[in-house]
């Protein structure tokens, strides 16, 4: 197990080194600092003074990998890629591109604790709700109930989550008037803030959820030990769940544990949406403001989230099926 | 003569079309692919879908033909013998060119579907009054002398007219369809006739002819109405909605189609190779892939579509018109799309290689002295190319909802270029007006909805038909005795 973990540990630094690096030639190859000041200053004040001036305060003026004028360690640290990239491993931040935004650490660790109320319930309910439903759907298979059920699986999963949140607040905040439109309270207050995204994104999601663990469902009666199961004579209700949920759990802790990094990234457009401000919504304000050093940090801290959670997974797979032994 | 412009995402598209083609050739020469394809078109809501299909991608290379009309020569000017003609600065489709009348019948600001008054009040003198009244738009109804008691009557009459015209229509194509079938089948007319009604061929024509008379029981109104109408309203800009959501079809099918296309030579290949020759190649491979989905794909493709809006920026000198900078810019979506989004398919076709390369067949050709890449080419590539064919069809629909996210965020296509996106990007604004603006948002949500669960039945259909798996899975629940129509 230790050897396992510190194995896919290495490998994990592995991967987050080359996210590192691909990113710093996407956002440093393909266009030079002085585009990104060009773009950021933007307007009448672009001159090559203040391009100059933009640069330094950044830290952008400095050479992209070898500064040839320094000697020994610092020809590799003085750099931008030192800087900028290579501190993101530890967890430093750095300043952001443009001047409104705050010191990009802080920002990252209060707006995660957000993006954490509002996906931790929902991530746990989806499993659930999804579970329930092509369980049910499961149970009754070959029935009109199944039929039907399957065809709004197909209908919801053909709507854009942007029709659920648009209808979604129409509906039940300008309508009923029964939650907030938009915002955010601390502590609390955020659970009637919380309460229509979480819901409506669990709408979105519910179609296609349940329609692929109704499939896995399916996959899993129609093998041999199911019929042992039912020759023994045991109850549907006890086959399904004594037996088949128990083995479809692998393939949905698969499929659920995707979702598991959006837990800490949170869903972008529903933060943005209803005003939450999570980091899903940070990002967007983001690139709204075209502002690279974000973005950037962004991809690396995300990558991190998805990572960290898939090393979770293989752990959980040894819980859920005892057949997996981790070496 | 205007002058033809071949925008990047037109030359994919018609590219994509001559593949399409040669391949329906190789289908209709190999039995067993014909016999796949049969089994897609059995399947009723497969048959259905794949003529709203056919629908859409008509639109979209109506759409993909691109000029820019000459210009009249300036009045009074000499006329010179052999001057250079001027040519319009914005480039047109051949779909803007039948959709003339409608980009012409532009209304101040917004007005509710089919209505002859505007949407805002304004004040108007009325009997020698001022008053705020709603004005009569400038193209909507303007044939209308007295619209408060002819306009009932006026509509009920056009949608009549045009229904009837649609019913002409489908009429006429059934009796081609049951024409070209008992031709094909060598059968007489009354016996295909027969057999269709009593439901009893394989394909179920009788679907397509339902669906033939609903879709032209839909669209012959819906044309007739269009004209002296805006069937679905004008947005803030007076533009017509119906038009817009046309146009969209064609970014969401470029989109929907050539971004995943654009995965396929990166997933393939390296797929194929890491599967196949394993040991480092595989190592690479595999972290080339689990670098690229460990980092979450929205993000990657901002981060990217952000670094090419900076790049068009810098290049001006890569577009002449508008149209073409907005082009240009969904082709590079495209290959954005297409450069992050292959990782699922890679490993998919990693394994499948991987057990394939253990089988007799693979053993004996490599004893027998074939080279490596005729294997991969001859005997392993066919046998994972369904894969390679429904993963396609999948992400279709997936990529269609993908670009209104995208377009969101900001990092969608161009803004000047018509989305389902960016038009539902707008209606959000709308909708929290008082009294609520709802057609450009209806009108998207309608639309979209339709393409999407087109592609989404149609790529059930072509699953089951080419998965061996899913099959069985069918098979098995045929012979179930719950099913109540054998």
């Amino acid at each position: 197990m230790l050897n396992y973990l510190s194995r896919r540990f290495i490998y994990a630094v592995l991967v987050l080194l080359g996210v590192n690096l691909a990113t710093f030639i996407l956002f440093f190859s393909i266009n030079t600092p002085d585009d990104m000041a060009r773009l950021n200053l933007g307007g009448k004040r672009v001159n090559q003074a203040a391009i100059e001036k933009w640069k330094g305060e950044r830290g952008y003026d400095k050479p992209l990998y070898i500064n040839t004028q320094r000697q020994g360690l610092e020809q590799v640290t003085d750099t931008i890629f030192w800087d900028r990239s290579v501190s993101l491993l530890a967890l430093k931040f750095g300043r952001p591109d443009s001047e409104s935004a705050g010191d990009i650490g802080a920002e990252v660790a209060t707006r995660m604790v957000v993006s954490l109320q509002m996906a931790l319930p929902l991530f746990i309910l989806q499993v659930l709700a999804s579970t329930a439903f092509a369980l049910l759907l499961a149970m009754f298979r070959n029935t009109r109930l199944d039929f039907w059920g399957v065809v709004s699986c197909v209908l919801m999963l053909s709507i854009s989550s942007l029709f659920y949140i648009i209808v979604g607040q129409f509906l039940f905040s300008r309508v009923f008037k029964l939650a907030p439109i938009s915002g955010y309270a601390p502590g609390w207050d955020a659970f009637k803030f919380l309460v229509l995204p979480i819901g409506l994104s669990l709408l979105a999601r519910l179609g296609g959820e349940a329609r692929l663990y109704r499939a896995m469902f399916l996959e899993e009666i129609g093998k041999d030990y199911v019929r042992t199961a039912r020759a023994k004579g045991l109850s549907e209700g006890a086959v399904l769940y004594r037996h088949v949920l128990r083995n479809a759990l692998i393939p949905i802790v698969t499929s659920a544990g995707s979702y598991l990094p959006y837990v800490f990234l949170g869903s972008l457009v529903f933060e943005n949406f209803f005003g939450l401000p999570g980091l899903g919504a940070y990002v967007i304000e983001a690139i709204s403001r075209q502002d690279f050093a974000i973005v950037r940090t962004m991809v690396f801290v995300g990558s991190l989230l998805y990572i960290a959670t898939y090393v979770l997974i293989d752990i959980v797979y040894t819980w859920v099926d005892p057949r997996v032994r981790l070496s | 003569m205007p002058k033809f412009v071949l925008l990047w995402t037109d030359g994919a598209i018609w590219l994509l079309i001559a593949a399409l083609v040669a391949y329906t050739v190789t289908v209709l020469r190999k039995p067993q692919w014909a016999a796949n394809w049969a089994k897609v078109f059995r399947d009723a809501p497969a048959l259905v879908s794949s003529m709203v299909l056919v629908l859409c991608l008509l639109i979209t290379l109506l759409d993909s033909v691109h000029f820019r009309p000459q210009l009249p020569p300036v009045a009074g000017a000499p006329a010179a013998e052999n001057a250079t003609p001027a040519y319009a600065s914005s480039t047109r489709s051949l779909l803007d060119q039948v959709l003339w009348d409608l980009i012409q019948s532009r209304e101040s600001t917004y007005s509710r579907p089919l209505s002859y008054l505007g949407f805002t009040k304004e004040s108007l003198i009325v009997n020698g009054e001022v008053q705020r009244v709603a004005p009569r738009l400038q193209f909507g109804g303007k044939h209308l002398a007295d619209p408060e008691t002819q306009w009932l009557g006026d509509v009920a009459a056009k949608a009549g007219r045009g229904a009837l015209l649609g019913a002409v229509f489908a009429s006429l194509l059934s009796a081609a369809l049951l024409l070209a079938i008992s031709r094909v089948q060598r059968l007489p007319l009354a016996q295909v006739w027969a057999q269709v009604r009593a439901r009893s061929t394989p394909v179920p024509w009788h679907v397509a002819l339902a669906s033939l008379w609903v879709l032209g029981l839909v669209v012959g109104p819906a044309t007739a109405l269009s004209g002296p109408y805006h069937l679905l309203g004008t947005d803030l800009t007076g533009n017509d909605v119906l038009f817009q959501s046309l146009k969209s079809i064609r970014t969401a099918f470029v989109i929907g189609t050539l971004a995943t296309v654009a995965t396929l030579p990166l997933a393939v290949t390296l797929g194929l190779l890491a599967g196949y020759f394993k040991g480092w190649v595989d190592e690479l491979i595999q972290y080339l892939y689990t670098v690229l989905s460990s980092v979450p794909n929205v993000l990657l493709i901002a981060a990217c579509v952000l670094m090419v809006q900076v790049f068009l920026d810098k290049n001006p000198e890569l577009f002449e018109t508008g149209a073409e900078r907005a082009d240009l810019k969904l082709f590079l979506l495209c290959v954005v799309l297409g450069v992050t989004g292959w990782a699922g398919l890679c490993r998919l076709l990693r394994g499948e290689t991987m057990k394939l390369r253990e089988l007799d067949y693979v053993q004996a050709a490599s004893a027998f002295g074939v080279s490596h890449s005729r294997i991969l080419a001859r005997h392993i590539f066919p046998n994972v190319a369904h894969l390679m064919l429904i993963v396609t069809v999948l992400e279709f629909s997936s990529l269609i909802l993908y670009e209104a996210v995208l377009s969101y965020v900001g990092v969608g296509v161009d803004p000047s270029m018509n989305s389902f996106g960016g038009m539902i990007n707008l209606a959000r604004k709308e909708m929290s007006r008082d009294p609520v603006v709802w057609w450009s948002f209806a009108a998207a949500f309608g639309f979209m909805v339709t393409l999407v669960l087109a592609a989404n039945l149609f790529a059930d259909g072509v699953r089951d038909a080419f998965d061996p798996r899913a099959r069985a899975f069918k098979r098995r629940r045929a012979a179930s005795p719950a099913r109540k129509t054998a």
